[in-house]
Order: C-alpha cells, then structure tokens, then sequence
C-alpha cells in the first residue's frame, strides 16, 4: 500500500506524522510518500490533500501537473482526503472569492465552497464537534475554515456547524472543513484508512 | 451557532495558523496592487507595512505601523493571510492591527522599537504573533511570549543574504547541539541562552524549533530563497526582494517555485532565468553599526 500526501504547501509533515501513528494504532503498514511533482500519484493507493493556502496550493498543482493525476486517481475510486484547503480544492464550485482570484479546482467532489466561511485568523476556533460516524465529540481545530454550502445527491453530511457542512463524503473521497492531523486524536485518520484497508 | 463552546486564539489555533503557512513564500507589500500581484504570484500571505526595509533604510527617521487605512485596503483585495508590521514592545499598534483583522502580527526589529526593554505579552492576544531570532535563546524567549512563529532575522532591506544564512545555521547548530543531553545539561543551557528549560527540553526532544521557522531578511533571488530551504527554513519571508526587483511580476512567481523546487538545480537553473535583474542591495559590511537592524530586539 502507498498512501501520498501532496506536499507542495501547507502543513504536510503533521499528516504524515498522523499517518504513521494510525497506521501503528491498527499494525498495518503502509508506505508514505510526500508529493510535489507528477508521476507519483498514480502510484498512491489512497492520497490526502492537507491544509494550506487553497489558492498558492490550487495554482502550483496545476503547474506541476499533478492536477489531472488526481482527477484520474478520483475516477479509479481511490481514497482521497482534504483537509480545509483540501475540501476547497475538491469542490465543483467555489464562491466569489474563488471567482474573483481565478482559483483552480479539482471539481471531483459534488459541492459548492464559500471560503473562509467563518471569518478571518482572530475568528478561528476550536470545538467539539459532532461526527456521525464517531460516538463522542471530536475536537476540531478550524482555521480561516471554509464551509460546504452546497451538496450533490451522492454527497453524505457527516457534519454540520452553523448551517454549513464541515465535513462530508461521497464514495471515497472524505472532505473536512477542520484539521485532524493538529490533534493527538487519530479516530479521523483511523475512519480515511478504513477505506483504504 | 453555540458560541459559547467556542474557544478562539489558543496556542493550537495560532500554532495551526503558522503551520498552514509551510513551504511558502510570503512577500511584503506596501498598497493593494502590490499585494494582487504577490496573491497572482502564488504568495502564501502578504506583509502590509508603510515601507519595504530597502526604503525604510534610505528614507531614515522613525519607522512604525503602516497606515491602517492602506492595511484595510489590502484586507479587501486579496483573499490570502494578511500580516503586518507592529514596533517592538509596542501593543497597541498590535491591538489596531489585531482590530483591523489582520492574520498575524510581526513585531519587527524593521521598524523603530517602541520599547527597549520589553517584547509585547503576546499571549494576552486572539490574534498570533511571528518574531525575529537569530539564535535559539532568542527564539525560545520570543515562543515564551507567545509567539507563534520565529523568523530569521537576517539584515532587512540589504539583499545581502549572509546574515539570514548565519542566523539558520547558528539555531540548527543549537539545536543539533542539545541532541543526547541530560536535562541537567539542558538547565544549564537554558540559563546561558535565557530561555525556559521546558522550551530547551522540547526543542531537544523535537529536534528542531517548537513552531514554525522561516528564513527573512535578505533574500533577493530564487536561489537565495532555495538556499534558505535547503538550510532548514520551513519557508521565506520576502521583503524588499520582489518589489526592488526588475520585473517584480517575474520575481515573485520565480521565488515561489524555487521554494517548491529548492531540492532541485536542474529546475531552479530554469526558474532563475530570464527574470530580470534582482534588488540592487548593499553587502551588510559597509553598514555603519548605528543602522544596524538586526541588533535590535535582544
């Protein structure tokens, strides 16, 4: 099993890190790879798009090519999870920002996206959230998080917050408006790798 | 929305910012249009200030916070992280800035020091902090205050990026130093260097700084920007650099791929040409010691 991270910005070692100690929590093993240019991604069996600056992360995937590679890998019904600029990225369609800044999107994912839907930096939080495929709270961190204000049909809401989805799925691609690789609890990761094992 | 079970501004929340930051390039810019063109470019945040340091240096005087009518502005037109500039010591610059909506506040040793004494209580605030080092004790003190992110001090507005280069290496250097020591030895240390022995402890433990480093002051081209990567930042801080450069459009989006591509000189020898010619700079030697930037904050 290969699991790539994209590694071109953002917080990638803490996905790593969050990998490995899944991995060692269930004794299975999987080999890691850290992405920034193409060629690699076809070889993943499951990948995850951390969090970052959507739109700095947006420009170089389509400049490094690897855009089309996960498009590709999205139609073989392989795992993928975003994480905030990883759940933007996935989406269909974006908000005036998105317009307004030309943001690329993957659009593998059913949903429109509204941007740091609950504000700038000093709006960030963190909170228990409730997921519908844990039985007690998680705590999720947000920052400059965005929100899903539109679903497909085949889009299942795992989670809500102020009317907005903040996490979601549809097949095998898992989108979360939060950051589980910056806590100690790894149920998150452990529910992506399910799909993988 | 229940916002009582809502908590803003802890240390997870401002460290997670930082983080998001990795592996990129964040450019200073003084109006909007300067910011459109780094968000264009690939830039991860801008850095609103009055002055980029080349112009701070030339034009003398006291430094202090950018405008905040031009700092609102620059909120509005971009949709990246907006930072900007506070003086040393000087929290109620950091309150407006903080007021204003900015991302991150950098209590500069670029600008004039409001306090010769002390840095800003940083963990009075929602808002989180970047700081200047250039060694560990420093670094330490500042992540002590609450800061959420160190940066390279180097010698701004100068071009000349030794200075960035010697403060990387003196803190990796401090920090491979501290590998197998006992915690006695490491009470030690942090006596030497002025910084809590629990911070010491963790820095030995993690092998590299608590928060997110990034290198700044100094870099000028590409390869500088490289250079500090391959050094161990965890990304750059562009000042002076692209707005001083030839074709500023050109410079901006070759720095952002040499910080993605710092590992490889067959695509940095490509990135680096045909960009026009970088900030003219002064080397840091011929700097009376009065105009000395770096020297400032302790």
């Amino acid at each position: 099993m290969l699991i790539g991270v994209i590694a071109i910005q953002g917080d990638v070692s803490e996905h790593v890190d969050a990998l490995v100690r899944a991995l060692e929590e269930r004794g299975q093993s999987a080999d890691i790879v850290t992405i920034k240019h193409k060629g690699i991604v076809p070889d993943c069996d499951a990948l995850i798009l951390p969090g970052g600056e959507s739109t700095t992360l947006g420009r170089l995937l389509i400049r490094e090519g690897i855009a089309d590679e996960i498009r590709q890998m999205h139609l073989l019904g392989k795992p993928i999870l975003g994480t905030c600029a990883g759940l933007i990225l996935l989406a269909k369609e974006g908000d005036e920002q998105v317009r307004k800044t030309h943001q690329h999107l993957l659009g593998i994912m059913d949903t429109k996206v509204n941007r740091n839907a609950f504000g700038r930096q000093r709006e960030s939080f963190e909170t228990g959230l409730e997921l519908t495929f844990l039985d007690s709270p998680y705590k999720a961190v947000f920052i400059r998080a965005p929100g899903i204000v539109g679903c497909g049909e085949d889009v299942t809401i795992l989670a809500k917050m102020d009317g907005m989805v903040v996490a979601a799925e549809q097949g095998n691609i898992l989108a979360l408006a939060f950051h589980p690789e910056l806590t100690d609890d790894l149920r998150v990761h452990q529910y992506f790798l399910d799909k993988l094992f | 929305m229940e916002l009582e079970k809502l908590r803003h501004g802890t240390e997870l929340i401002k460290r997670g910012f930082a983080k998001m930051q990795k592996g990129g390039v964040i450019m200073d810019v003084t109006t909007p249009e300067q910011a459109r063109i780094a968000e264009e470019a690939g830039a991860v945040a801008v850095m609103a200030l009055q002055a980029v340091p080349a112009d701070i240096r030339k034009a003398g005087g006291v430094a202090r916070m950018a405008d905040p009518q031009i700092i609102a502005d620059i909120i509005d037109t971009v949709t990246i992280p907006v930072m900007a500039k506070a003086r040393i010591g000087h929290f109620v610059e950091a309150e407006i800035l903080q007021a204003l909506g900015v991302d991150m506040v950098d209590e500069s040793e670029v600008l004039t020091p409001a306090d010769h004494k002390y840095h800003i209580e940083k963990t009075d605030f929602t808002v989180p902090f970047v700081c200047g080092a250039r060694n560990l004790g420093e670094a330490l003190r500042r992540m002590n205050e609450g800061a959420a992110m160190i940066r390279t001090k180097g010698e701004a507005g100068t071009g000349d990026v030794s200075e960035a280069v010697k403060h990387m290496k003196q803190i990796q250097g401090e920090i491979r130093a501290l590998k197998g020591m006992t915690r006695e030895e490491m009470t030690r240390i942090a006596r030497e260097i002025e910084a809590p022995v629990e911070l010491v402890v963790e820095t030995a433990q993690m092998q590299r700084l608590p928060v997110v480093n990034f290198a700044a002051g100094g870099v000028a081209t590409p390869a500088d920007a490289a250079l500090m990567m391959r050094l161990g930042a965890d990304g750059v801080f562009v000042g002076s650099g692209i707005f001083k450069a030839e074709i500023p459009e050109k410079m901006a989006v070759a720095i952002v791929e040499a910080v993605n591509n710092y590992d490889n000189p067959e695509v940095l020898a490509k990135i680096s040409k045909g960009i026009g010619a970088g900030m003219k700079g002064i080397s840091v030697d011929t700097i009376p010691q009065d105009q000395v930037l770096q020297t400032r904050g302790w």
